[in-house]
């Protein structure tokens, strides 16, 4: 029964602080990885480089898919912000699925940006199905195709180690984010601004996506200040002998 | 027209699939409808496979023709990749040489990664501190190096009192650190499935 009500109660928070953030954006906290990005962006507009894109390789039918779901969010505000762009950004996937779905964004965000002759179905691609096959066939775009910046963004293992070792000898920057707790540890020791736990799913507010994505990420802090009182109010009845 | 089908089409079916989930016992008419939807979605995540291959081809044969760098190693990908599927059509994926590849070539390289793996790790840890000097960077990294010098074989044994002890320590932090995270991931799972639901985020090209 919790599940239904949580669900409902999401919804319900979703939806009412995406009519208040429409009338009055949110102020977001200072993330260093976002602020990287958005200059990352910026020089790689002026400077006629390439952003490498790699949306993980979530099965969009397992739980994983909503990070996956989250990385195709921030590649449409990625790809609307890059249209300019000399050279257009490259996205890498580890799953089938997920590589149609990422050249379908890059093709709606370069259409929403009136640039739809840039779309190149090539540039959202299937680097491996395995992670260590994903890894293999992304390391060359990071290396050879005149990357400055990577934005790793989605469900990975530990090969993501791989992928940011690879960044790092190419000088590029690296934005990574992981909802895998073992590339998270991977990439906290790896990345020079890590992103941790949740803050994968705040990419699309702090890319200025719109309204709905500031009001999921309040609602995320709701319902995040919900659980801990939860868990302090079980502890204490525990504490108290109630059970329940 | 096409967008707003497509939206349409995408939340019912998420609706009917979250129905099903929830209201199974009372509505077993959601039940079937949420099955039927995912065998369908099974038959496209297949179909999409050969479609993502295809483009894995495409993309390695590019190179080849703009003559980028790896343009050769992409070629011999491809060559393997025909040969492979062919033998496994034509024999089956339980034939000799199909084994063989996957014991003699996949295994062994993926071992070799992993190793690779292993250095490249340690690498990024002895390097963490010239990377960020911050108070979290010298907890991660001494919080690693007592779970290491705990698991560790030694040459004079275990310390029977001090490695359980070190081991239950880090045991108990890393866990609650990591269910912290994955409540976090968790919650930011639902919101991004609830924007997919009211067609506020459509990965689809709708948008």
């Amino acid at each position: 029964m919790t599940a239904p009500i949580v669900l409902l109660l999401a919804a319900l928070l979703l939806l009412a602080l995406t009519l208040l953030r429409r009338k009055s954006p949110a102020v977001l906290r200072s993330i260093e990885a976002y602020e990287r990005l958005n200059r990352a962006i910026g020089l790689s507009v002026e400077g006629g480089t390439r952003l490498h894109i790699s949306i993980g390789r979530g099965n969009l039918y397992t739980a994983r898919g909503g990070s996956a779901l989250a990385g195709l969010a921030m590649l449409r505000r990625l790809t609307e912000r890059t249209s300019l762009s000399d050279q257009p950004p490259i996205v890498t996937s580890g799953d089938a699925s997920l590589a149609i779905l990422s050249q379908d964004t890059l093709q709606s965000g370069y259409r929403a940006a009136r640039a739809e002759d840039q779309f190149r179905l090539t540039n959202g691609r299937l680097t491996g199905l395995t992670p260590f096959a994903f890894a293999a066939g992304t390391l060359p775009v990071i290396r050879d195709e005149g990357v400055s910046a990577n934005v790793i963004i989605g469900e990975l293992g530990a090969e993501a180690a791989l992928l940011a070792d690879a960044a790092e000898s190419k000088n590029a920057d690296l934005i990574a984010a992981s909802d895998n707790l073992p590339a998270q540890s991977v990439l906290y020791a790896a990345s020079q601004a890590p992103l941790i736990g949740e803050e994968l799913f705040a990419a699309g507010a702090y890319l200025g996506a719109g309204a709905s994505h500031e009001a999921s990420l309040q609602t995320q802090d709701i319902l995040r200040w919900l659980v801990i009182l939860a868990i302090l109010g079980g502890a204490v009845l525990k504490f108290l002998g109630v059970s329940f | 027209m096409m967008r707003v089908l497509t939206a349409a089409l995408a939340i019912a079916s998420g609706i009917i699939v979250l129905l099903g989930y929830f209201l199974r016992q009372v509505f077993p008419l959601f039940e079937q409808l949420r099955l039927l939807l995912t065998d369908w979605a099974v038959v496209i995540a297949a179909a999409a496979v050969l479609v993502g291959i295809l483009n894995l081809v495409t993309v390695q044969m590019d190179k080849l023709r703009a003559r980028q760098p790896g343009g050769l190693y992409g070629a011999l990908m491809v060559f393997a990749l025909v040969v492979t599927f062919g033998l496994g059509l034509v024999f089956g994926t339980d034939h000799t040489f199909l084994r063989a590849a996957m014991d003699a070539v996949i295994a062994p390289v993926e071992a070799s990664l992993l190793a690779i793996l292993a250095v490249t790790l340690v690498y990024a840890s002895i390097r963490l501190l010239r990377r960020r000097t911050d108070l979290m960077s010298v907890i991660f990294l001494v919080a690693m190096l007592l779970f290491l010098i705990a698991a560790m074989p030694k040459p004079f044994g275990p310390l029977p009192l001090v490695d359980q002890l070190i081991l239950d320590l880090t045991s108990l932090l890393s866990t609650a650190g990591a269910r912290g995270l994955l409540i976090g991931v968790a919650l930011g799972t639902l919101l991004t499935g609830l924007r997919v639901l009211f067609g506020m985020d459509r990965p689809y090209g709708g948008n």
